[in-house]
């Protein structure tokens, strides 16, 4: 479970179609942590549940689909009315 | 295209430090980061710290703006949210930035690219809910998000950093689960004396352990068989404990096993790695100046060994000079002078690595896990079945992509490569060095053709 120490600049955006809020510094990956979803893909071999590891842009964990382009939730700072989805994994 | 004297590609301590040293000499200097602000990752978010959250993370982080603030009064090109894919042989530098690729070209390079959290491959590490030491940190220092009702596993000195970290944002972690042995502390005892010159450091450290202490959390001494239980995610944390099993519900699981440099960059350059035995990874070799086998390539801070951010910031100066020496922008004399304090002070601070190594160095159960615990995240293999190639004639770490595609997932072997080199040398019998690690090939970050095609269509 997260706490948070402030509330500052709200934004939100969705993730498969939900709505998620967030703050300035969160990252799409922080901001799903913050609303209590951890796991964010399926692996690719066993199909078990993966969620953000290293919060660094290391271990690819924590993959998400924005635009049609699968990226880093971790690495992409969360905006307003960004439409955030679940990856496909038969493309990554 | 752009060109410069210098092209500093990490701005953590080192990187940072190697810029504003190779500014003051009159160098035309590029600093490339990933991040969106400065700072690294000892220094990860300053700029937008507030008050609170100064006071969760402590001195040691808000030291960092005596390395941040020159950033702003110097003449260097600094681009952030630039992740470098591909360094060529002819010092060309590929970077993108929201998805636009550019290229730059550098007379040398000082890759400053710091460390990874070592993996901590225990049974259950893949579920929801399990995260490193330092990513619960990240939230901190990024998003003020303070991780409540943890259970901290593993050992070293990042985990009671950040456990200290948690107390003092009010959700003190629920338990330490410790995988330090009583043995570690007699190992450790006969470089103490090397240490000692940075009294002041283990003075600190020993002030982290009693606030643990005072804070009245349960501490598991000498812990051992960490289990992660849960189906879909985190719910126990299960471990051996002086003869008994212990389980502690949680969903809430950091792990750490101290850092290892992150050698993405050095190894895409085919340069010369080699083993450490004390700290158990690969790093480049490099000489007194930070250059490594390739002589318009330098390497400054964790990514060339761990030696801490106070040696990463002597470094970044070290190579600097080293640089520019070789660049002919000042004399031999100029390099020798310039680097004299900061040779000091890396001495010092080998002095306390050693110690610290010894201190807390790998468990067993990291080294070699248990057959059934994933090693490949991206592609879920285990070490029984790395195991199982080894019987097969497998001896090598890229023969384990073709064996069962360890390693070829999208992390590209961040975090496997380490552990895949140890059970390796282990069930062959052969050094580490003999073993090797991944090949690495550029781009070392997924990029898309959309990126590949805005390079050439920039007409550089
Ligand atoms: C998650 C984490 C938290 C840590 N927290 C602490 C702490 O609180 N206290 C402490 O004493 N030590 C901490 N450390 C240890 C840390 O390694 C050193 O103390 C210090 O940060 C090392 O400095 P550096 O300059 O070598 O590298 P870093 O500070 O790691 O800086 C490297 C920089 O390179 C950038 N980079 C990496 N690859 C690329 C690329 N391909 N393209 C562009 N940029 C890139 C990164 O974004 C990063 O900003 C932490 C380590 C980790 C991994
Ligand atoms: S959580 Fe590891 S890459 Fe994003």
């Amino acid at each position: 479970m997260l706490k948070r120490t402030s509330n500052n600049n709200p934004v939100s955006f969705t993730f498969e179609g939900e709505t998620i809020p967030a703050q300035s510094g969160d990252s799409v990956a922080s901001a799903m942590l913050a609303h209590g979803t951890q796991a964010l893909r399926v692996s690719t071999r066993r199909k078990a549940q993966r969620g953000p590891y290293c919060m660094m842009g290391a271990c690819y964990e924590c993959l998400v689909e924005i635009d049609g382009k699968t990226v880093q939730s971790c690495m992409t700072t969360a905006t307003d009315g960004l439409q955030v989805s679940r990856v496909n994994h038969e493309d990554v | 295209m752009k060109t410069y004297d210098l092209a500093i590609i990490g701005a953590g301590p080192a990187g940072m430090t190697a810029t504003t040293a190779a500014c003051a000499q009159g160098a035309s200097v590029c600093l490339l980061d990933e991040q969106q602000t400065p700072g690294g990752q000892i220094y990860r978010s300053l700029n937008h710290c507030d008050e609170q959250r100064g006071a969760i993370l402590g001195e040691d982080y808000l030291y960092g703006k005596t390395l941040i603030d020159p950033l702003s009064t110097i003449d260097a090109d600094q681009t952030f949210g630039a992740t470098v894919w591909r360094i060529d042989e002819n010092g060309h530098i590929y970077f993108s930035t929201h998805g636009q690729a550019h290229r730059i070209q550098a007379r040398h390079i000082i890759i400053a690219t710091g460390a990874l959290e070592r993996a901590s491959p225990v049974p259950g590490w893949t579920l929801p809910g399990v995260m490193t030491v330092g990513a619960a940190q990240i939230l901190i220092k990024s998003s003020g998000l303070i991780t409540e009702g943890a259970v901290l596993a593993g050992t070293g000195p990042l985990l009671y950093t950040v456990a200290v970290q948690l107390i003092s944002a009010g959700s003190p972690p629920t338990a330490i689960v410790d995988t330090q042995q009583p043995a570690n502390y007699v190992t450790a005892a006969k470089y103490l004396p090397s240490a000692l010159a940075r009294a002041a450091t283990l003075k600190k450290g020993l002030g982290y352990l009693a606030k643990i202490r005072s804070a009245g959390i349960p501490f598991y001494r000498a812990a051992g068989d960490l289990t992660i239980e849960g189906s879909t995610a985190a719910q126990a944390l299960s471990f051996s404990h002086k003869g008994h099993t212990v389980r502690l519900q949680t969903d809430n699981v950091l792990l750490h096993q101290g850092v290892i440099p992150n050698t993405q960059l050095t190894r895409s350059l085919r340069l010369k790695h080699e083993w450490n035995r004390a700290q158990r990874c690969f790093h480049p070799q490099t000489s007194d100046w930070g250059i490594s086998s390739q002589s318009n390539i330098s390497i400054a801070g964790d990514g060339g060994g761990i030696g801490g951010a106070i040696a990463a910031q002597a470094e970044g100066h070290v190579a600097a000079l080293g640089a520019l020496q070789s660049l002919s922008l000042i004399t031999t004399e100029q390099r020798d002078a310039g680097a004299q304090p900061h040779r000091q002070t890396l001495k010092k601070e080998a002095g306390l690595r050693r110690f610290l190594d010894a201190l807390y160095p790998v468990p067993e159960e990291v080294m070699r896990p248990s057959d059934h615990t994933i090693i490949c995240r991206c592609e879920d293999v285990t070490a029984g079945e790395i195991r199982s190639f080894v019987k097969a004639g497998c001896t090598g770490p890229n023969q384990t992509k073709a064996f069962g595609r360890c390693g070829m997932g999208p992390c590209q072997g961040r975090y496997c490569g380490t552990t895949v080199t140890e059970i390796l040398a282990a069930e062959n019998k052969l050094s580490h060095d003999a073993v090797g690690a991944y090949r690495v090939r550029a781009p070392i970050k997924p990029i898309t053709l959309g990126e590949l095609a805005s390079l050439t269509g920039t007409g550089d």
